[in-house]
């Protein structure tokens, strides 16, 4: 652009970019609008996931439970989390609780089949032996289920947060007005390219420092079980 | 139990959640600006796809979901070959890719309206852009982790580097390929919803905020519930495509 002399209001030059990250963080706002897109998503991968994670187990554990939720899961499962955003604006308005209620719905089903299938997918003669070993039911599932289903549920809910991020900052772009999301549409319609590329490079660096975290925990908790998990 | 018992048990597990859903709402329990019951919504559906323009609505959105996936099922295995067949470009674009990989696909959309305005063009170009990622990155995978001995084959036999990349580079790659526009039909489904919202274009997106923002719940579930089945068409469709063109993979699972 400056070779050329183009003015744009689609685009900015890397030093102003830099220039308005700075400004950003000088003043706070960054940060503000990190916190409203990162609230939303830890109160609904809580729920959503939690929910999940237990409705998981349960299925995981039973064959019979697994096969009669088929269907219910499969007709309710693919309905995009982004349609249900006008309905949580219509029972909750704008705000964290309509945010967190879509990232709750979109978290909740890949955590329950993921965890389903890891827990499915333990060991049979692990049960075997535990049964006969006198291990109570409770028991089984505490001390040999979960521990050996444990890394690919941390799988599971590594790709979780990756979603809720997605869909936390595609609801703010779409309809509610906080956080990164907004702040990023806003920046583009008010014709501040350079503000907009900012929050966008400061989005990138945190859905990086994201996967890098988690998947560095992912190796400090699970060591050899993460041998051969891609970063 | 047999099979016929656990469909069957499937079948009547799925109908006493809509049986739940409607006694809820008979009762009372939640008002039906919220939720309203199975039955009226249903009726609702019914007169918007045989009487009212929700068909057509479901075609637009459909189509634009469908194009914008052939542009970047096509986009992506043309980039991702050229990518992985050259080590060059391997080494000096990957790193560059992944870094761009964690941005939500949405993100797309403000750009593209500060770039080239609210035109229906644009939002194609940003449902392909958008959902080029989950096709490129695995068939790059898929081009680069060819046999070695493969190419010396290919080169002891005087292969040219076109006829290489057709005849063993997309059979190697093929299934990341389609695994790969399997998740991107997903996301095409997503941005164009959103797309829709955002630039207020006709299609299911719009019809949806517009029936919450005027209060119109049944229309609003039955919105949801088309996309809901739209949802379910990709699925069928893309378990057709896998079996196809990938059988020993179906085969497996």
């Amino acid at each position: 652009m400056r070779a050329t002399g183009i003015q744009s209001d689609g685009l900015a030059l890397p030093s102003q970019i830099a220039a308005a990250l700075l400004d950003l963080v000088a003043d706070g706002e960054i940060f503000l609008r990190s916190v409203e897109t990162i609230a939303p998503i830890a109160i609904g991968v809580l729920i959503g996931g939690t929910l999940g994670l237990l409705i998981g187990i349960w299925l995981g554990l039973s064959t019979t439970a697994a096969q009669l939720a088929w269907l219910s899961i499969e007709l309710f499962r693919p309905i995009p989390p982004v349609a249900i955003i006008p309905l949580t604006m219509l029972v909750y308005g704008i705000g964290i609780r309509m945010e967190a209620a879509i990232i709750g719905f979109a978290c909740f089903w890949p955590m329950l089949l993921l965890t389903r299938d890891a827990v499915a997918g333990v060991d049979v003669r692990l049960f075997e032996v535990a049964r006969m070993l006198g291990l109570p039911r409770r028991k089984q599932i505490v001390k040999i289920a979960l521990p050996a289903a444990a890394p690919r549920v941390y799988t599971a809910l590594r790709l979780t947060l990756g979603i809720a991020l997605i869909v936390a900052v595609t609801t703010e772009i779409a309809a509610n007005p906080f956080g990164l999301g907004y702040a990023i549409i806003s920046a583009g319609l008010s014709l501040r390219p350079d503000v907009m590329y900012a929050f966008l490079t400061w989005l990138a660096l945190l859905g990086w420092l994201l996967n890098l975290g988690l998947t560095a925990l992912h190796r400090h908790l699970f060591g050899a079980a993460s041998r051969g998990v891609s970063p | 139990m047999n099979d016929w018992d656990i469909r069957l048990g499937s079948v009547l597990v799925a109908l006493s959640v809509f049986v739940a859903w409607q006694l809820v709402t008979q009762a009372g329990l939640v008002q039906p600006i919220f939720l309203p019951s199975p039955v009226s919504t249903i009726g609702t559906l019914w007169r918007g796809l045989t009487q009212g323009d929700l068909l057509a609505l479901t075609i637009t959105t459909m189509e634009r979901m469908f194009y914008g996936w052939m542009l970047a099922s096509l986009g992506g295995t043309l980039l991702g070959g050229l990518i992985g067949l050259s080590r060059r470009a391997r080494y000096w674009l990957t790193p560059m890719l992944e870094l761009l990989r964690p941005l939500p696909a949405t993100t797309l959309l403000p750009i593209g309206i500060a770039l080239f305005g609210l035109q229906p063009r644009m939002l194609l170009g940003v449902i392909a852009f958008g959902a080029i990622w989950p096709v490129l990155l695995p068939t790059i995978h898929g081009f680069s982790a060819i046999e070695p001995r493969l190419h010396e084959v290919a080169r002891n036999l005087g292969v040219s580097r076109l006829a290489f990349a057709v005849k063993f580079g997309f059979p190697n790659a093929l299934p990341d390929v389609v695994a790969g526009m399997r998740l991107s039909l997903t996301a095409c489904l997503i941005i164009t919803v959103v797309g829709e919202m955002v630039t207020a274009q006709e299609g299911l997106g719009t019809t949806i905020m517009m029936a919450a923002r005027s209060f119109r719940s049944t229309d609003l579930f039955g919105g949801i519930i088309l996309l809901g089945l739209v949802g379910i068409v990709n699925n069928g469709l893309l378990a057709l495509i896998e079996r196809i063109a990938t059988p020993w993979r179906a085969a497996q699972s």
